[in-house]
């Protein structure tokens, strides 16, 4: 039987601590949860062991937070993965800080296939450019809208208009 | 011929059992009675729809109970939801597939003006892409205030002239309109 989820967090913790070193920023544990700050260099290699060795087989969902104005934070975004591994009925969620002058982030579609759409959506909402990507376009809003419209200074009531409808044969072309 | 007399008021039947009428007249009768919805349902309203055609409350009785999914077969589009900026070209075309006559209903908030999606994504309002006859508020309406809304366009149907050959299409005069407001 799995141990209790407080258990394995703290098993994952030091075993990420004592891989990645300083590359690992932060931890913040509060009400069961615990979330893991990892530096942007490290993002990659961080996802694939936690997946590859740690058995967290699913990505539940991506967010991107706009940090703007707050009165604290690293830099201007942050992207987070919600992990969670069926085995071992475990959670965690990997923070990434990412500088707004480079929104480049390495793509996690090689390690989950969920990450392709939830990228596509914190790409188009937020303009983090996942490096990688097999079809890094808009998802929820149409192909004539311009800007990320969940970012704080994006202007709220600038309705964008669509002249023309689009076909998916993007999508319905990937492979499944 | 099944019609029965009071119905037809300007229509005058003698003891030969031929009715005699104007073109006209027995135009607007056929359609203001035989109104074919398309539901172009995109949230709750549609729900709401749902039970006005079905017989709790029946919109058979105003003889606008077949509902159609083809533009090429109704006569009234009933925008029942919200509709975003990347659904509005799909919206215009569907009108724009509809033969003529046609109409238009605004069901719920949503369509008429956005409703409380004040956002990046939801139109403001689908009169700033179709022309709309008849608004009916409400989130979402209740039934009766969909019957009002077509007893509305019934009578609306009533009064409006039967176009004739090279007279302009009704949406080319709400058009017209609209380009002489700006």
């Amino acid at each position: 039987m799995a141990s209790s989820e407080t258990a394995q967090h703290d098993a994952i913790v030091a075993d990420l601590k004592n891989r990645f070193g300083a590359r690992i920023i932060d931890v913040d544990r509060s009400f069961g949860d615990c979330t893991i700050v990892v530096d942007k260099l490290a993002i990659h290699e961080v996802l694939a062991h936690l997946r590859n060795e740690k058995a967290f087989d699913l990505l539940m969902d991506m967010a991107g937070v706009d940090c703007m104005n707050l009165p604290s934070f690293r830099e201007r975004f942050e992207l987070n993965y919600m992990l969670y591994s069926v085995p071992n009925n475990v959670r965690l969620r990997v923070e990434v800080p990412v500088a707004e002058l480079d929104m480049d982030v390495p793509t996690a579609t090689d390690l989950w296939r969920s990450a392709n759409w939830a990228e596509r959506e914190a790409f188009e909402m937020f303009g983090f450019n996942f490096v990688g990507h097999p079809c890094l376009k808009r998802l929820l809003t149409h192909h004539e809208f311009k800007g990320h419209p969940l970012r704080k200074d994006y202007p709220i009531m600038a309705g964008q208009w669509c002249s023309s409808t689009s076909d998916m044969s993007e999508e319905l072309n990937e492979p499944r | 011929m099944g019609i029965k007399q009071d119905l037809l008021n300007p229509i005058t039947k003698d003891e030969t059992g031929i009715i005699t009428t104007r073109l006209d007249e027995i135009v607007r009768w056929g359609r203001k009675n035989s109104l074919w919805p398309l539901p172009f349902g995109t949230a709750c309203c549609a729900i709401e729809f749902m039970g006005v055609v079905s017989s709790d409350y029946d919109i058979s009785r105003f003889g606008a109970e077949l509902v159609r999914f083809s533009p090429r077969q109704s006569d009234v589009i009933l925008v029942a939801g919200t509709i975003n900026y990347k659904l509005a070209p799909v919206l215009k075309r569907i009108y724009d597939q509809i033969a003529e006559p046609k109409y238009v209903i605004s069901m719920g908030a949503c369509a008429c003006s956005g409703g409380f999606y004040d956002n990046y994504a939801t139109v403001q309002g689908i009169e700033q892409i179709i022309p709309v006859d008849v608004f009916i508020p409400g989130c979402p309406p209740r039934p009766e205030a969909i019957m009002d809304a077509i007893l509305k366009l019934q009578e609306r149907i009533e009064k409006e002239p039967v176009p004739r050959r090279g007279t302009p299409r009704r949406h080319e005069v709400v058009e017209k309109l609209r380009d002489n407001q700006d």
